[in-house]
């Protein structure tokens, strides 16, 4: 199903390679927390000729491009130029809403999971999300929310749930605030940033191979948002990232790549420009991406 | 000056309105207190004349009918409520809906008939609690149904989408976190319906029928607080009307103090929506 060399292979953890239609056991992960991968290698999404629409109206149109493994990505435009709706496509969130579909392709590791025999929660469970306002489960405590996916997936009965909720609170740098309260204190008595390192320690805890983020800051002060960009660093080393922005030195401070997406008067949102980070920021090849970057518009 | 004028009359009638209340409260409580005693929690009514006797059998009956409406109630009223909530789309959704507002403004002596005719006559032959307890379940359902609905719109789809994006499939996005985040909302739906159901009279009559002795047989007639009170206040005995207004005052205690454990549970819950 997935077509990996052997060497990919073995370079990834068990967890990685489910194929997206099967179910598979979920072993319990081992300790300590980074797996041994070669950098540069692992799950990429390669997105093809995608569009989507809400009911009637084409949201964005005909977008092509590549997050690269174990960097981070970032989809940055002005106000409802649709690159919400392009990172919802990325692990089919999108078609939740009512109304909403997609078309074109968007290979994860070259399978791709809009074929019809993919199951989207199996998709979900590869390729994580967090969203712009923080949103743990308000009836659960910080471990229960931490430990909210494996619990509720289904499947193999999972027994190591304390260190794995552990592991990932430490890995979202949340473990030392919480540890003393995380059993009993409710998931909603966080801060704002708190809360949001809690939704993405919950995302990392299932284990997913990319994690997408939209507009993660967006809802948080300076220093919660510092401390995201800082984790996000951090996790770049095990997990493909993708985050939607419409902060422009955010993109430019943690991305690798970029990519500069516009409606114009249509309302349709296509991509302008993508490639590296600091070509795009320095010496963008559209003239439209250069007068947003240099805030002559949006 | 109109303005105060209509303060004024707003005022006053919402002062009528808690007015009444306090009438009927008061009454009940004064004409009702010198009924009761231990004996009256625990003995069968007697034949006129006869001194002492109480309630027991009833509030035996109406408890086991009410656990027998809320066992059909329950999971079906909140099995809608999800349907239209969560689920349901187009035309079905818009039938559901509809019957449930005309089962909801039905009045009760016809569901009473129907069930009467249904159970009663038909499939248990005689006059039986189990029957009291479907008919109770039938007023249940719309009220269970149209609370937790309400509620479940107040769930942020932010948490539906959380869960989601964590691999979860619907259905157990909508149990383990959708549900769970509205049980302040199902547990009022829950209350409110069963406190609405302990009144019930008319359907009562037609179905469970009363009982002068104890009675834990579903396919038996059963006796019921409502109807306790029904016969006793229609009777010429000074003594029983004394007994109906303790049967009554029983009757309001149950619900309150119900209402009152919900109130109480549902304050600390319902902060968990505010957030």
């Amino acid at each position: 199903m997935l077509s990996l060399t052997d060497a990919q292979t073995r370079a990834r953890s068990l967890r990685d390679s489910i194929p997206l239609g099967e179910v598979a056991p979920s072993p319990s992960p081992p300790l300590p927390a980074a797996p041994l991968r070669p950098p540069d290698t692992g799950p990429s999404l390669d997105v093809r000729g995608l569009s989507a629409w809400y009911g009637e109206r084409k949201a964005i149109e005909d977008v092509s491009l590549s997050v690269a493994p174990r960097h981070i990505t970032a989809i940055i435009g002005p106000s409802g130029c649709g690159k919400s709706t392009l990172i919802r496509c990325l692990n089919r969130m999108h078609e939740v809403v009512r109304g909403a579909r997609a078309q074109g392709r968007v290979l994860l590791d070259e399978q791709d999971i809009y074929a019809p025999q993919v199951d989207p929660v199996r998709v979900r469970r590869v390729v994580g999300m967090v969203f712009q306002k923080p949103n743990p489960f308000p009836m659960m405590s910080i471990f229960d929310n931490v430990v909210a996916g494996l619990r509720l997936q289904g499947g193999v009965r999972m027994r190591h749930l304390e260190e794995v909720g552990e592991r990932a609170l430490r890995q979202a740098a949340l473990w030392d605030e919480v540890k003393d309260v995380w059993k009993k204190a409710s998931g909603v008595s966080l801060s704002g940033g708190q809360q949001q390192r809690l939704c993405i320690a919950r995302t990392l805890a299932v284990e997913p191979a990319v994690i997408l983020m939209d507009e993660p800051c967006s809802a948080l002060d300076p220093i919660a948002t510092y401390r995201i960009e800082e984790l996000m660093s951090d996790l770049k080393r095990d997990y493909t990232i993708a985050i939607v922005t419409h902060n422009m030195q955010q993109a430019s401070r943690v991305s690798d790549y970029t990519a500069f997406m516009l409606a114009e008067a249509d309302r349709i949102g296509r991509l302008v420009e993508f490639g590296p980070t600091a070509s795009i920021f320095t010496n963008p090849s559209e003239r439209r991406t250069e007068d947003y970057i240099t805030g002559r518009f949006g | 000056m109109t303005n105060a004028l209509a303060t004024v009359a707003v005022a006053a009638s919402a002062l009528a309105a808690v007015l009444v209340l306090l009438l009927i409260l008061g009454h009940v409580v004064v004409q009702g207190l010198p009924a009761l005693n231990p004996a009256f929690f625990t003995e069968r009514p007697l034949p006129p004349g006869e001194v002492g006797g109480g309630v027991a059998p009833a509030i035996v009956g109406t408890l086991e009918m009410l656990a027998v409406g809320a066992l059909f109630g329950i999971p079906l009223g909140v099995g809608a409520a999800i349907y239209l909530s969560e689920l349901g789309r187009g035309s079905l959704a818009r039938v559901v809906s509809f019957t449930i507002d005309l089962v909801a403004g039905l009045p009760s002596i016809v569901i009473g008939v129907f069930v009467w005719a249904w159970l009663v006559r038909n499939v248990v032959g005689q006059y039986d609690g189990l029957a009291g307890g479907v008919a109770l379940a039938i007023i249940m359902i719309p009220i269970v149904a149209r609370t937790v609905q309400e509620t479940l719109r107040l769930v942020p789809d932010a948490l539906r989408e959380a869960s989601l994006a964590l691999g979860i499939p619907r259905w157990k996005t909508i149990l383990r976190v959708v549900l769970p985040t509205a049980s302040a909302g199902v547990l009022t739906g829950v209350v409110l319906s069963l406190a609405r159901a302990g009144g019930e009279t008319a359907p009562l009559l037609l179905t469970a029928l009363g009982n002068q002795f104890f009675n834990l047989d579903l396919l038996q007639p059963m006796a019921a607080l409502p109807v306790q009170i029904y016969q006793y206040a229609r009777s010429p005995y000074p003594d029983w009307h004394t007994k109906a207004w303790g049967a009554a005052l029983v009757l309001i205690t149950l619900i309150g103090a119900l209402s009152a454990l919900t109130r109480w549970v549902v304050g600390r819950r319902m902060r968990a929506l505010s957030h």
